[in-house]
């Protein structure tokens, strides 16, 4: 905290906060246990930790407000002098969105896709009554000029749809703001956006906050994000604080152990590149392929790549660059319209019906969300089972003996195999969904984003399983993803694609050294670093190149 | 008192109690009703007295084992019915969401004909050409019922074959009664049966309908909407005959629609407050 925030007023004070699950079957269990900060005029705390850490849970209850089923059980949240616990409904409703003003994760989700921009942004001054309908668009459009958003004159006048999600994130920011709020919580704003967009994001949320001298809850899981943009920074575990203090001492000096491990997987990354080409013949060989959807033009054209035994090839890129249409094609799922697919050097059917059991055993898929990759009808043993019966025509008895050397080697317990799969939690779902595709013995693995929807150390988790994987089975992998920290971690060899196109490959090391291609080098800067003055810096850089 | 988990709200009490009381006296009918169908027990229209509960009908026929033995007819049908219209239904909609492509086209549209054609002038016409028997009726209402559902499980079905677990089973190279059965059907029978309670009352009031416009069951066997038909002269005369059959249908179809609600709700997922 700086000496000219110490002066200001508290705005906010959560003093010794409970909030826990209510339902009708009797008291669940507490998400959030005894937190207490005080927030002050012009100070950005950060609340940061994994899933079911409370993050969200804190966010929402400090405008005095629960998810169904969820009840505030304990403390106070004083804003302004008033405890939010203490005043009914109705004047709780009469801050929020005015004086206490939330930002979701995903703007896109949270827009009503048949209203205009700025019919949503002046929606809450004007139905409260403080601002005319045209003093609201007034405001609206100065917050426009200052996120920075291209024709902010008229760009209210557009629907959702028509804006990028950097765009819509950034009128959702404008929303919060019309109403000049004093509290501004934004829950995980950047989380949904490519690494570029992020930085923009970042730029223009700091921006606002600084300018208007208001006070937020930063929340996010990303410690290098939050390192951008908080001046003091909680730390949260099963809904517990482990540590709350300066950003710079959180991230520099962490005192508790847990917060040291975040710390730690963040900056040094465990570096497990040490995967190896083996065989002379490639087990995918994609050659100038060409793909596109009825009538749209060409999502990706001209891609070409190699993937020997026990390689791990990552393909890198922003959304809509192409990268998981990629997948479709090599799984057969969008049949190539030029170019050759070739396994262990034999030419793959384009389409999925007519390729072989045998062929498609030998690809196999783990997805983005454990969620909806498993059905959640099916126990693990259906799940993992399938497909050993199916391509191997296994007894019932040999199969669950199968499975459950699976789950063994996913470090999984066997008891689980009675399990449903919806009552696994993000991590292990994910163990399943890796455990689905090795039952088929697979030659490669094509992981799309398996990292991305979970948390940091679980997400490494899995990566390390992989690996050890690799290195028992020799199977190659090809690893789709937009994390460029994993990337460097856990590939030998990288395509960087871009609106359809490879603008670089090659082995890791030489396409993420100089000389960079301009693309590869613009997504390198954008993954954020655990500095705070990372920012300033990458904006400082863009401006001069932009003037030169 | 809970069901599957879930608590049962008190509507949702009073519907199964209503649905317990009608499925029993319609499988026990004979032991329940007092006398036969069919049996002339004395003049036309006699009043209530300690034998008869409800007086006589038109033919001197017992009201009350009328109700009773109509109660198997109607909620028998209408449960025959529904149960083909889904089957039908389910399998059609669930394939077109599959396959998709030309089978999706083709069954859509056939079904939009269908559902162009007003269902109880449809009927009426297929029942007057190929006569009224019960299996003709049946097929009849159960092939026109199960365009609504295939709009809905075709529509349920969409949703869910675009999540990534069905991509996998794609991937294995399931075939498509597999993940109809296996992967699609178990996550789909939530709204499905929602539905099915829905239907089920639609489906019972359509026979009502067709009866008593004279085209669905046909005398001497009883049923509540014939029933309504032949006493209906009678509400001129001050009798509630025709009110006991109409009432039997009305708490039925609320009965059922308490559960189909309470089923719903339970499904249904809403934001709330607790400060």
């Amino acid at each position: 905290m700086t000496s000219e925030i110490a002066g200001t007023p508290i705005v906010l004070d959560i003093r010794a906060m409970r909030v826990a699950v209510r339902t009708d079957a009797g008291d669940g269990p507490v998400l959030v246990n005894d937190v207490s900060l005080e927030l002050r005029r012009g100070e950005v705390i950060g609340l940061i930790g994994e899933s079911g850490a409370g993050k969200s849970t804190i966010g929402l209850a400090s405008m005095g407000y629960t998810r169904r089923n969820c009840f505030i059980v304990g403390g106070q949240i004083v804003f302004a002098g008033t405890d939010l616990r203490a005043i009914d409904a109705e004047g709780r409703r009469a801050l929020r969105g005015l004086k206490l003003a939330y930002i979701a994760q995903s703007a896109a989700a949270s827009f009503n896709p048949a209203m205009t921009l700025m019919d949503q942004v002046c929606e809450a001054p004007v139905r409260h009554k403080v601002m005319t309908r045209a003093d609201a668009e007034a405001a609206a459009v100065h917050l426009f000029r200052e996120l920075d958003l291209p024709n902010p004159e008229t760009i209210g006048s557009r629907y959702p749809h028509q804006v990028s999600g950097g765009q819509l994130q950034r009128v959702m920011a404008a929303m919060a703001m019309v109403g000049k709020p004093e509290v501004i919580v934004f829950d995980e704003p950047t989380t949904a956006l490519d690494v570029t967009t992020q930085v923009e994001c970042l730029a223009a949320f700091r921006k606002l906050i600084r300018v208007h001298g208001a006070a937020a809850l930063y929340i996010t899981h990303d410690l290098a994000v939050v390192a951008q943009i908080a001046d003091r920074i909680m730390v949260l575990r099963h809904g517990k604080m482990v540590e709350f203090g300066e950003a710079r001492q959180i991230l520099q000096e962490p005192r508790e152990e847990y917060t040291q491990r975040l710390v730690r997987e963040r900056t040094e990354g465990h570096a497990f590149i040490d995967a190896k080409s083996a065989g002379a013949l490639p087990v995918l060989a994609v050659e100038s392929v060409v793909a596109d959807y009825v009538g749209k033009p060409k999502v990706i054209d001209g891609v070409s790549l190699e993937i020997f035994r026990g390689d791990t090839l990552a393909v890198v890129g922003e959304s809509g660059s192409g990268k998981s249409t990629l997948a479709r094609v090599v799984t057969g799922l969008l049949p190539r319209v030029a170019g050759d697919v070739r396994f262990n050097g034999a030419s793959l059917p384009p389409r999925l019906s007519n390729r072989t059991r045998d062929q498609l055993r030998r690809i196999q898929m783990i997805y983005q969300m454990p969620d909806v990759a498993l059905n959640p009808q099916q126990t693990v043993l259906d799940v993992i089972g399938r497909p050993v019966s199916f391509y191997f025509k296994r007894s019932r008895k040999e199969v669950r003996e199968r499975v459950l050397e699976l789950l063994r080697h996913m470090d999984l317990p066997e008891h689980f195999i009675e399990r449903k799969t919806s009552e696994l939690s993000g991590g292990q779902k994910q163990r399943v969904s890796i455990a689905r595709a090795l039952a088929a013995e697979p030659d490669l693995i094509i992981c799309d984003e398996v990292t991305s929807a979970l948390d940091q150390l679980v997400g490494e988790e899995i990566l390390r399983l992989l690996k050890r994987l690799q290195d028992e089975l020799g199977v190659a992998y090809m690893f789709i993803t937009h994390d460029l920290g994993a990337v460097k971690r856990v590939a030998n060899k990288v395509v960087v694609m871009l609106r359809g196109q490879m603008v670089a490959s090659g082995d890791t090391a030489s396409v993420f050294a100089p000389p960079y291609h301009p693309y590869t080098e613009l997504l390198l800067s954008s993954v954020p670093e655990m500095r705070p003055d990372w920012l300033d810096e990458v904006l400082a850089r863009r401006r001069a190149k932009a003037a030169a | 008192m809970r069901i599957l988990g879930h608590k049962l709200s008190v509507t949702a009490q009073i519907g199964l109690a209503i649905i317990a009381v009608n499925l029993i006296v319609a499988v026990f009918a004979p032991l329940v009703a007092p006398y036969d169908q069919t049996t002339i027990l004395g003049d036309a229209w006699a009043d209530p007295d300690i034998h008869h509960w409800l007086g006589l009908d038109n033919l001197g026929r017992d009201i009350v084992s009328r109700l009773i033995y109509g109660a198997r007819m109607s909620i028998g049908l209408a449960l025959v019915i529904t149960a083909l219209s889904f089957c039908i239904g389910i399998i059609t909609g669930f394939a077109a969401a599959v396959t998709g492509g030309w089978v999706d086209q083709a069954l859509s549209r056939l079904v939009d004909l269908l559902l162009s054609m007003p269902t109880l002038i449809f009927a009426f016409v297929i029942l007057s050409v190929l006569g009224s028997g019960l299996p003709v009726l049946i097929v009849t209402i159960a092939v026109l019922d199960s365009t609504k559902v295939f709009r809905l499980a075709r529509s349920v079905a969409v949703g869910i074959v675009s999540l990534e677990f069905v991509e996998a089973a794609r991937l294995r190279g399931e075939g498509w009664w597999w993940i109809i059965t296996r992967e699609i059907l178990p996550n789909a029978i939530a709204p499905l049966t929602a539905e099915f309670g829905l239907r089920f009352c639609f489906t019972f009031l359509f026979i009502a309908a067709l009866s008593f416009l004279g085209l669905g069951v046909q005398p001497p066997d009883a049923d509540w909407g014939s029933m309504v038909k032949d006493y209906r002269d009678m509400i001129n005369f001050g009798s509630a005959a025709p009110l006991y059959p109409a009432a039997a249908i009305a708490i039925l179809t609320i009965g059922v629609n308490f559960v189909v609600d309470w089923m719903l709700s339970m499904h249904s997922r809403g934001q709330g407050e607790g400060a």
